[in-house]
């Protein structure tokens, strides 16, 4: 019994930590299925997170910080909009500058508005998204095995948690059984064909990129709003780039997106719940293996041992008219 | 009008438009410290008297440029093969083994001309290994080079935390670093070089890991503009199809960058392990990896660009320490802005001005403006 406790409290923390990375996979999602390449991805996020940390602390309010985190993410999102798309700048140097620029900026006005080395001040109840408990959670709570599933793992998130694992399937049916999902994906397969349709090229890619933008902010707000009680100055650690990992061990589709985020949120859970203790049959395993492994995984899989992960034909190439 | 942009003048296209760009950035970064409510004015001539005001802030200066010049020609080799390798963090990073390997076993033994060669080789070795694998991951199996360097740089960071925490630290120390290198492993300082102009220098960790730089730096241009493998790399670069009907092969040249691209990165351990902190210790290479980007960029990937840049940059570095004194609300981390600026508008927004300067030169100079000049005669 008390090992099934801790597989449950395992896979709590796991649908958790997989949050942010689920938000900002399906975030790329968007933008890279449009052909526009994204590894600012963690800047966004990072500077969404600062937003709705200050936001909220100043206004007290978490839908403030939701709101002021989406601007500020959609902001960044049309910079490299605005860079890689308008003047077919290089992605990828543009994704790198996002990341340095956010990176350096909310620390420095983090400490300038606030001054407590980076951080915004601790958020209060009303500056959060609370826990939501699902209909019936503490009375079922007794149940054995459904009652601790339930009313552990799936009751008792925030808001943002249903909202993430929410947007797999509405990802999915945009991208699939819409028509700015087709055009979406045609344009990150064949622009030139796109734009032969009469469709613009340009502005599909800037609806892609504030998807993009939108939901970095939501990831964001997450880190700062529900999982914490304010920003911490680099407060992403990485996530957004094992997002992007994420993203292309799901082959760039929305529900293997989410198992990918899931099975990386249950390394990260489970390096924290052994800490360095002895598991069976291997012995001791360093905690930074756990650590490394989804990088490792994710270079393995590019290397097309497992299967092979084919990006959107045209993505990463700005895309020139012909005149 | 089958490319994107018409030509410009050399002088025009290498020294005007850098410069634009590069004002445009620290024009940005100037509203950074107005919103941050100081004056951008004052905190650019503390930063510049910080950076060179004495003999001691220019050791310093040069100092971080060392290891900008190293990744910054890491990041330049590989661009002129059209490789983007982001991965110079991990592979200085995993370049202080190959160092610390020296080190731990010969500085008792050897003095440090024969250890320094050594451990040249070493670094070079380790950090072309790093770099070796996405390249031949890239080359052989088609994974994106961006994505396998980037995620290098992480397994890197977790590979030395372990390598640090659990196997090389001496036993009965808590410091995740390893030993004091003796004498054998540790640099002659390059003080004198400065103080040859009459500038005292107290201490300062500038040491002859700069000439290897130097050194590095000639040597790549000789490389890149100077021989068949050079010529056989900006090929590739500038147009794969032309290179494979020429008959180069794209595996091999680009495997051949990324180990050279990786080597340069990996020498960068050099300077601070060696040539400072005698030890090898946690993120030791604190963003240089990175900064060569923005150095690379600036510099439009040639040495003779290369070397300002970097030492743009250490005075970015060296004054903005300075800096953070004077003005406590603006700290070290207004270079990371600086930097990501920098890449944005010399990087990804290199072409944003550049219409408006074509028009310039079409309305001054009708004949030098190339291809909007022709088109103006036949109309």
């Amino acid at each position: 019994m008390e090992f099934f406790t801790t597989i449950v409290q395992i896979l709590d923390s796991t649908v958790r930590l997989s949050v942010p990375l689920l938000l900002a996979c399906l975030a790329g999602l968007y933008s890279e299925r449009s052909g526009i390449f994204d590894i600012g991805l963690e800047g966004k996020m990072l500077a969404g997170a600062f937003a709705a940390g200050a936001a909220a602390a100043v206004m007290g309010s978490a839908w403030a910080g939701l709101a002021m985190a989406v601007l500020i993410s959609v902001g960044l999102a049309l910079v490299h909009g605005f860079a890689s798309i308008t003047h077919r700048g290089n992605q990828i140097v543009s994704g790198v500058a996002i990341n340095f620029i956010a990176a350096g900026s909310t620390i420095i006005l983090g400490q300038a508005w606030f001054s407590q080395g980076g951080r915004t001040p601790s958020l209060s109840a009303e500056g959060r998204f609370g826990a939501v408990n699902l209909p019936f959670a503490d009375a079922v709570a007794d149940v054995p095995i459904v009652g601790p599933i339930y009313s552990e793992l799936l009751s008792g998130h925030s808001l943002l948690v249903y909202f993430a694992f929410a947007m797999v399937p509405f990802t999915w049916w945009v991208l699939f059984r819409t028509r700015f999902g087709l055009r979406l994906r045609a344009v990150g397969e064949n622009p030139a064909a796109v734009d032969t349709a009469g469709i613009s090229v340009t502005w599909l890619r800037y609806r892609a990129v504030i998807c993009t933008g939108i939901l970095c902010g939501f990831a964001g707000a997450y880190l700062a709003l529900a999982m914490n009680a304010g920003f911490v100055k680099d407060m992403t650690a990485g996530r957004g780039f094992i997002a992007l990992a994420a993203l292309i061990f799901a082959k760039w589709r929305p529900v293997p997106a989410m198992m990918a985020c899931l099975l990386f949120g249950f390394l990260d859970a489970a390096a924290i719940r052994l800490g360095g203790s002895p598991l069976p049959l291997v012995g001791r395993v360093p905690v930074q293996f756990f650590q490394a492994l989804p990088y490792v995984l994710t270079v393995v899989l590019l290397a097309g041992f497992i299967g092979k992960a084919i990006p959107p034909r045209a993505g990463g190439q700005p895309y020139v008219k012909e005149r | 009008m089958s490319a994107p942009y018409a030509k410009l003048p050399g002088w025009a296209d290498y020294g005007l438009i850098p410069v634009i760009n590069l004002l445009v950035a620290f024009l940005v970064a100037g509203l950074v410290v107005m919103l941050v409510g100081e004056n951008p004015l004052r905190a650019a001539g503390i930063l510049v008297e910080g950076a060179f005001g004495r003999g001691q802030s220019i050791a310093y200066t040069l100092y971080y440029a060392t290891s900008f010049i190293f990744t910054g020609l890491a990041v330049a080799v590989a661009f002129h093969c059209g490789l983007f390798n982001i991965g110079g963090e991990g592979q200085a990073y995993i370049g202080g083994i190959g160092v610390a390997i020296v080190c731990l076993s010969l500085d008792g033994v050897f003095p440090w001309w024969i250890n320094f060669p050594l451990a040249i080789l070493g670094a070079g070795a380790v950090g072309a290994f790093w770099a070796f694998i996405p390249g031949i991951l890239q080359a052989k199996r088609g994974s994106h080079i961006v994505i396998t360097t980037i995620m290098f740089n992480f397994i890197a960071a977790s590979v030395m935390v372990y390598l640090l925490v659990d196997v090389i630290k001496p036993a009965g120390s808590m410091a995740p670093q390893t030993r004091t290198f003796l004498e054998g492993g540790q640099l002659p300082k390059l003080n004198w070089l400065i103080e040859m102009f009459g500038l005292p220098i107290r201490s300062s960790p500038f040491n002859i890991t700069f000439l290897l730089a130097l050194v590095c730096a000639w040597l790549v241009w000789l490389l890149i503009w100077r021989t068949k493998l050079g010529y056989e790399i900006r090929t590739q670069g500038h147009s794969p199809k032309a290179a494979r009907y020429a008959g180069i092969g794209e595996a091999r040249i680009i495997v051949i960058t990324m180990i050279i691209s990786g080597a340069l990165a990996g020498m960068m351990a050099l300077n601070p392990i060696m040539g400072d902190q005698h030890r090898v210790q946690l993120d030791f290479v604190t963003g240089a990896g990175f900064v060569g980007i923005a150095v690379a960029l600036m510099g439009r990937s040639h040495p003779v660009g290369i070397i300002p840049a970097a030492i743009l940059f250490g005075a970015l570095y060296q004054g903005g320490a300075e800096l953070s004194f004077e003005i406590p609300t603006i700290s070290r981390d207004m270079i990371v802005i600086i930097q990501g600026l920098v890449i944005l508008f010399a990087g990804a927004l290199e072409h944003m001005f550049r219409p408006q300067i074509q028009t310039l030169f079409a309305t001054l100079r009708p004949r030098s403006a190339g291809v909007e000049a022709t088109s103006g005669e036949g109309a």
